[in-house]
């Protein structure tokens, strides 16, 4: 086991992690701003790969230059979404809104499969395409390009929260939805924006995976099973706790892997999370 | 008086065409098939493609094709001993799960009355939906699960028409000592790398007594869960075992994802020796481009076998006018499972269940009248298929070329694979 390889492991974790943290992000405001857990966001994650797709089978658009038009198409969808079902359901008890967003998953993934076939899709000579020795680290561009995509879109969404007045309110109807109101603050508005990001998030995700992994109507359950183990080891409603919750995850499920032997390494994830979950039932950065 | 005859001559006249109606419907039966694949989920695309190969084989049963003359059934008009009696297919989709196999298995034979099952291409699948045939006394016929512990079980409403993992992981050595051989390459260590469901982990068991056995070193034997999000950590395992040899068990996701870790990490060792599934796929081709090129796969069919057989030829030509694609190993045994289920519920004459199992128990066909590369189909007492048999095919410019048997082969195998970097 040499240093280079730990080491090639270590940036290949750290790597997938970040990817992992972006669809958890978009997870996790959700359910901090409103308290429901939405099982169809691994699909928007999968639309999100499918628009870029087709952008650039179509109209041969890298897909660099469409992740911004499908980060707004997602947010629209997710905006649509809550206008017309979702908001049907905010107030309902958490039997009904579970119903409900695995129904949306369920719907989505079949929409997928009937519109586009089971068949796997995948983008080849993108711009980002191809790999390069940084030292001993082989890197995939595809990957590290998703990497820094995934730390970009983090510090935004942090920057939205934390400096424009909006995400303020985001956060307050977060902390207290009726307090938010009385100080003149629209949770609908809020939830609405929450849906918003949490689908676009999940959206970039997606396209920044296009580049590398294969796209077919079920991929977002590959990837949702991890983002849920992210939100909960981050800490639901804690952008900052999803985004190390995520690297983390990657790099010990990797790094697990080459360990201690690669039918372990989902394995060694949960039982890590299961020790945070006893010792501190909050997530690492959730609030108590 | 007038209207009395008029009347009479009416109601006699629909009485008798209610009997003449009554008698053709009771001469049209049908003779029902329920059909257990994986039409949703990750092996969509390779369950579409068995959907098609059904169809088609039904359709030349029931209405007959002229460009087939040689094909059993070939004129059409039904099932002569049963007086023409259509087949018709009630597809269940199992969506890769065993459970979901089993409850459909269940309400095929108990609300959908089908004579026979087939499926399931997943050999999990096919364990828990065929437990469920063998509890109703319904047969089961299975075309394309290699778990050799399927007709391990002593079922006795269990039928394989493919020949299972312990010959083809057989032939794979065959292969290498034939190798040795004819052309002087020295395999020094293995490597196996699986995933980790029923098949899989079958393969790797078989794998672990055959690598010693036939005096290789075992480099590493990795075991995966199957739909990993990446795989690499096992590559990064692989490529510090440094094997001559990988054997590979993948499905369709699995491959794909493999191969691109394999290229992003520089992982090229001098063979990758694949176990069908998803190296076989369509899709797997038409993804991967050039970077599929020079694998070897063991394979249960290739498209030029056809250059020994014309039967081949003209199916698939039938197949490809109607679909757009090629057979596969997969969509091949499929078709074939349906005409040898279809040959015997005719023998039997009958739809009972327990005819159509003395039926299948008694199945001799020929070679001539098959479009895959075996000796004939002949059950044993365990109901497996005695007479099959595998080839080995090495993908170049995303055809499926036959490499072996040396006898059969269409084209010299290509030893070692290029690196990486020395393709272009």
């Amino acid at each position: 086991m040499t240093f280079d390889i730990l080491l090639q492991t270590l940036a290949s974790g750290v790597l997938i992690g970040l990817i992992y943290a972006l669809v958890a992000i978009g997870l996790t405001m959700i359910f901090g701003v409103m308290d429901i857990v939405n099982f169809a966001h691994g699909e928007f994650l999968m639309i999100g790969m499918y628009s870029s797709f087709w952008m650039f089978a179509l109209f041969h658009l890298d897909p660099m230059l469409s992740l911004p038009l499908t980060a707004l198409m997602l947010f629209a969808f997710g905006v649509l979404l809550y206008k017309l079902l979702i908001v049907r359901i905010v107030n309902a008890p958490m039997v009904s809104q579970i119903f409900t967003t695995f129904g949306l998953m369920i719907l989505l993934r079949g929409l997928a499969q009937f519109f586009w076939k089971p068949d796997f899709r995948s983008i080849e000579n993108s711009f980002v395409a191809g790999s390069f020795k940084l030292g001993q680290v082989q890197l995939g561009k595809p990957q590290l390009v998703a990497g820094i995509g995934a730390i970009v879109v983090t510090g935004l969404i942090y920057f939205f929260l934390t400096r424009t007045k909006l995400g303020a309110a985001l956060e307050a109807t977060a902390a207290d939805k009726e307090a938010a109101r009385l100080m003149g603050i629209d949770s609908h508005r809020m939830f609405a924006l929450a849906w918003g990001i949490g689908a676009a998030c999940a959206g970039v995700a997606g396209v920044l995976l296009s580049t590398f992994f294969p796209i077919f109507p079920e991929v977002g359950a590959t990837f949702i099973l991890i983002a849920f183990v992210v939100v909960n080891l981050g800490g639901f409603g804690s952008v900052t706790g999803a985004f190390w919750a995520g690297i983390l995850v990657g790099v010990i499920e990797v790094m697990g892997g080459l360990l201690l032997g690669p039918e372990y390494k989902l394995a060694i994830v949960l039982v890590l999370f299961l020790g945070v979950l006893m010792w501190r039932p909050q997530g690492l950065l959730g609030k108590a | 008086m007038k209207t009395f005859a008029n009347n009479f001559l009416v109601r006699a006249v629909l009485l008798g065409m209610g009997f003449g109606a009554a008698t053709i419907a009771q001469a049209q039966p049908e003779v029902k098939i329920g059909v257990i694949y994986p039409l949703t989920g990750a092996a969509a695309s390779s369950g579409a493609e068995m959907r098609d190969a059904l169809e088609l084989a039904v359709d030349i049963i029931n209405n007959g094709a002229k460009s087939v003359p040689q094909l059993p059934f070939a004129a059409g008009g039904g099932l002569p001993n049963l007086k023409g009696a259509k087949i018709k297919l009630v597809f269940a989709d199992h969506q890769g799960n065993p459970q979901v196999g089993a409850t459909e298995a269940e309400r095929l034979i108990t609300q959908e009355k089908v004579s026979a099952v087939m499926g399931a291409y997943f050999s999990n699948v096919t364990a828990t939906a065929s437990m469920v045939a063998e509890r109703y006394k319904v047969p089961f016929l299975n075309a394309e699960s290699s778990s050799a512990s399927l007709t391990q079980r002593g079922f006795k409403w269990f039928f394989r028409t493919t020949p299972h993992d312990d010959l083809f992981v057989r032939n794979q050595f065959e292969f290498l000592k034939d190798l040795k051989a004819k052309k002087g390459i020295d395999v020094k260590s293995i490597a196996t790398f699986n995933e980790n469901t029923l098949w899989g982990n079958e393969t790797t068991k078989l794998q672990a007594k055959l690598v010693p056995e036939n005096g290789y070193a075992m480099a590493r034997q990795i075991v995966y869960p199957a739909r990993s999000t990446q795989l690499t950590s096992e590559v990064q395992t692989l490529k510090a075992a440094a094997p001559t040899v990988v054997m590979q068990s993948s499905y369709l996701g699995d491959a794909l994802l493999s191969m691109k870790t394999y290229k992003e990490l520089g992982f090229s060792p001098d063979m990758i020796l694949a176990n069908d599934a998803g190296f076989s796929d369509t899709e797997f081709t038409k993804t991967l481009g050039k970077d599929a090129d020079y694998i070897i796969s063991r394979e249960v069919w290739a498209l030029d076998l056809a250059k020994n057989n014309p039967l081949i030829r003209q199916v698939n030509d039938l197949f490809m006018s109607r679909y757009k694609i090629n057979f596969t190993g997969n969509s091949s045994r499929t078709f074939t499972g349906l005409m040898v289920l279809a040959d015997a519920i005719n023998r039997a004459g009958s739809t009972e269940p327990e005819a159509i199992r003395k039926a299948l128990t008694e199945t001799d066909i020929p070679a001539s009248k098959l479009i895959m590369p075996w000796k004939g189909v002949k059950f044993d007492a365990d109901g497996q298929n005695t007479l099959g048999q595998g080839i080995l095919v090495q993908i170049m410019n995303g055809q499926n070329n036959t490499v072996w048997p040396f006898d059969v082969a269409a084209r010299e195998v290509v030893w070692p694979m290029p690196k990486w970097d020395q393709r272009k």
